[in-house]
């Protein structure tokens, strides 16, 4: 019977992992290392101002382990979603960090490729205008040409396609731009001849790691086990273990539907999985099916920068301010729009966000008449320029401070601060303007996806 | 009869992002009996859990219950995306309160 094992070394490269429980996976001889990297639970900060998810020395350390050892044994080794969004910014300096591991080590033989996944924006257009955008939930905005033009990298999730190609062209290390997260998994099942159903399923499991373990962490190893009537999935420490329910719960998580399960060009349904206990820490998952989509469509990722913005945190621990803090909070922004009256009224926003009150939940809090000993109060302005955000933001905290409230005893300063400056610039604020599902044929899906072989000696 | 909370008798009970523009609520019980009599009580409406969190019943994309797991879960539409300005939970890791807190009468 057919078996593919595939080590997860960790929920997002750069998390780090045990090197013990990687060794004990590599001890099982996988048919392949596949890592995740990316993520949108971040925001879309990271796709917008191109930075990561993790810093580039906790990348080369998860990295540099993987790479060498996979090298050793000459098992593949695939990353999902490069850099944190997979944009080519993310992929390129992911790349660099793979080329100095390379060089370091003398692997310049490795055959290694990397997939593209940035969509040009005329592509995008031409498919708006064609009515092949669907956006993805009635949250998500109207996208217009002009919103499509303020929009920075456009990113698509591949499916497995590309990455089984780059597999039979013979690469051992693969760098996948933007990924849906089970798709490198499922690639690797695939090309071993295990059903999709199988892979795809094991990948939203995997790509996590061990957080579907007892205890669960992104930051462990788990093993896969594919065959042609199911999988297993096991922990790769002794202190970890599956349970059905575990493995069953993360079936579950972070997605909108329990059983239900979208990706590029095919639909997952788990309503029909049975999860059993297969040995003392593993679990075997068996009746996944999947169905291909009735179109086949991948899901676009771009984030447009809507402000600049500058806070600050202050404490409250004065019981008739903090009895009165909403109405206080109105008119110390009252006075500052009235400072700023020369200044277009729309061209910033002001905001507190009341910790202690209803800071996590805001309006939907049942709670917020419940008043504590303290307050900790975040307030901020956000602007069109970093200029305009710090000097309104600097007059809310002057206004603030000074607040005489009616009833005010505390008449020497209303906020305590526990940053000197107070105030923290922080920079653009983005939100994600494309989060559509776009209709492509099998021959642009080629072209968006495009594999490139990687010359580690002319890179040198 | 008993009345709890139904953060004292779910094994899991969390909220977290289903893409930026949607947070999803899971409860997940260690044993059927619970599991079902949950199921079966109807409590778990749209209207009420609209009303918990309250927003408009139209902004609950799903509520579905899923034996396998012994759990359901709640679907909805954010006001305001993840990581943007006015948000408050990017990551929608904080937004089981309410729903923990709701009363349940187990017979």
């Amino acid at each position: 019977m057919k078996e593919v094992k595939i080590l997860a070394p960790c929920g997002i490269l750069g998390y780090g992992f045990p090197k013990q429980s990687f060794l004990n996976g590599l001890e099982q001889e996988p048919d392949a290392v596949v890592v995740d990297a990316g993520s949108t639970d971040a925001g879309p900060h990271k796709l917008g101002g191109g930075v990561g998810i993790v810093s580039e020395d906790a990348c080369r350390k998860d990295l540099e382990l993987i790479i060498t050892e996979a090298a050793k044994r000459d098992i593949p080794v695939i990353i999902g979603s490069a850099g944190g969004a997979g944009s080519r910014i993310h992929v390129q300096r992911t790349l660099a960090v793979i080329a100095s591991i390379i060089h370091k080590h003398h692997l310049e033989e490795l055959p290694a490729s990397v997939i593209w996944s940035d969509i040009p924006k005329e592509f995008v257009r031409e498919k708006l205008r064609q009515g092949r955008l669907e956006k993805l939930g009635n949250a998500v905005k109207e996208l217009t040409e002009e919103r499509l033009e303020e929009t920075g990298n456009i990113v698509a999730q591949m499916g497995h396609e590309s990455i089984v190609e780059a597999l039979e062209r013979g690469s051992r290390l693969i760098v996948c731009g933007r990924a849906y997260d089970p798709s490198p998994f499922a690639a690797v099942a695939l090309y071993g001849g295990i059903p999709l159903e199988y892979g795809y399923h094991a990948g939203k499991i995997l790509e996590c790691a061990a957080l579907c373990a007892e205890p669960g962490t992104t930051k462990d190893c788990m093993l896969g086990i594919l065959r042609e009537d199911g999988f297993i999935i096991e922990p790769l420490s002794d202190m970890r273990r599956c349970t059905p329910l575990s493995v069953a719960a993360h079936t579950f998580y972070e997605k909108e539907h329990p059983y239900l399960l979208r990706g590029p060009g095919i639909v997952m349904n788990l309503e029909d999985c049975d999860f059993s206990q297969h040995s003392s820490s593993g679990v075997m998952v068996k009746g996944s099916r999947i169905e291909k989509a009735r179109v086949y469509q991948v899901k676009l990722e771009g984030a447009v920068l809507t402000a600049y913005r500058t806070c600050v945190i202050a404490g409250i621990r004065d019981p008739i301010l903090i009895s009165i803090l909403e109405e206080v909070e109105r008119k110390v922004e009252e006075q500052t729009r009235e400072y700023y009256s020369d200044v277009d009224a729309d061209s910033y926003q002001i905001r507190f966000v009341n910790y202690g009150l209803n800071g996590v939940l805001g309006d939907a809090e049942p709670r917020a008449e419940e008043r504590g000993h303290e307050v900790g109060v975040l307030f901020e302005a956000t602007a069109a320029t970093q200029e305009l955000a710090d000097a309104v933001c600097g007059t809310l905290r002057s206004t603030f401070l000074h607040y005489g409230y009616e009833g005010r005893k505390s008449t020497a300063g209303n906020l305590a601060f526990p940053y000197s400056p107070s105030d923290i610039s922080c920079g653009p604020v983005y939100e994600f303007s494309v989060y559509h599902l776009m209709e492509i044929d099998e021959e642009e899906r080629k072209r968006l996806f495009p594999i490139e072989a990687l010359d580690w000696k002319q890179e040198a | 009869m008993k009345e709890c909370r139904l953060y004292d008798i779910a094994k899991v009970i969390r909220s977290k992002n289903s893409g930026p523009f949607q947070i999803t609520l899971d409860v997940l019980f260690e044993d059927g009996e619970t599991y079902r009599k949950i199921r079966e009580s109807g409590i778990i409406s749209r209207e009420k859990v609209a009303a918990l969190y309250r927003m408009e019943p139209e902004r609950i994309q799903d509520i579905v219950f899923f034996d396998k797991a012994l759990g359901f879960k709640i679907t909805y539409d954010r006001d305001i995306s993840s990581g943007t300005c006015g948000d408050r939970d990017v990551y929608g890791a904080q937004q089981h309160g309410p729903l923990a807190e709701l009363r349940v009468t187990l017979s």
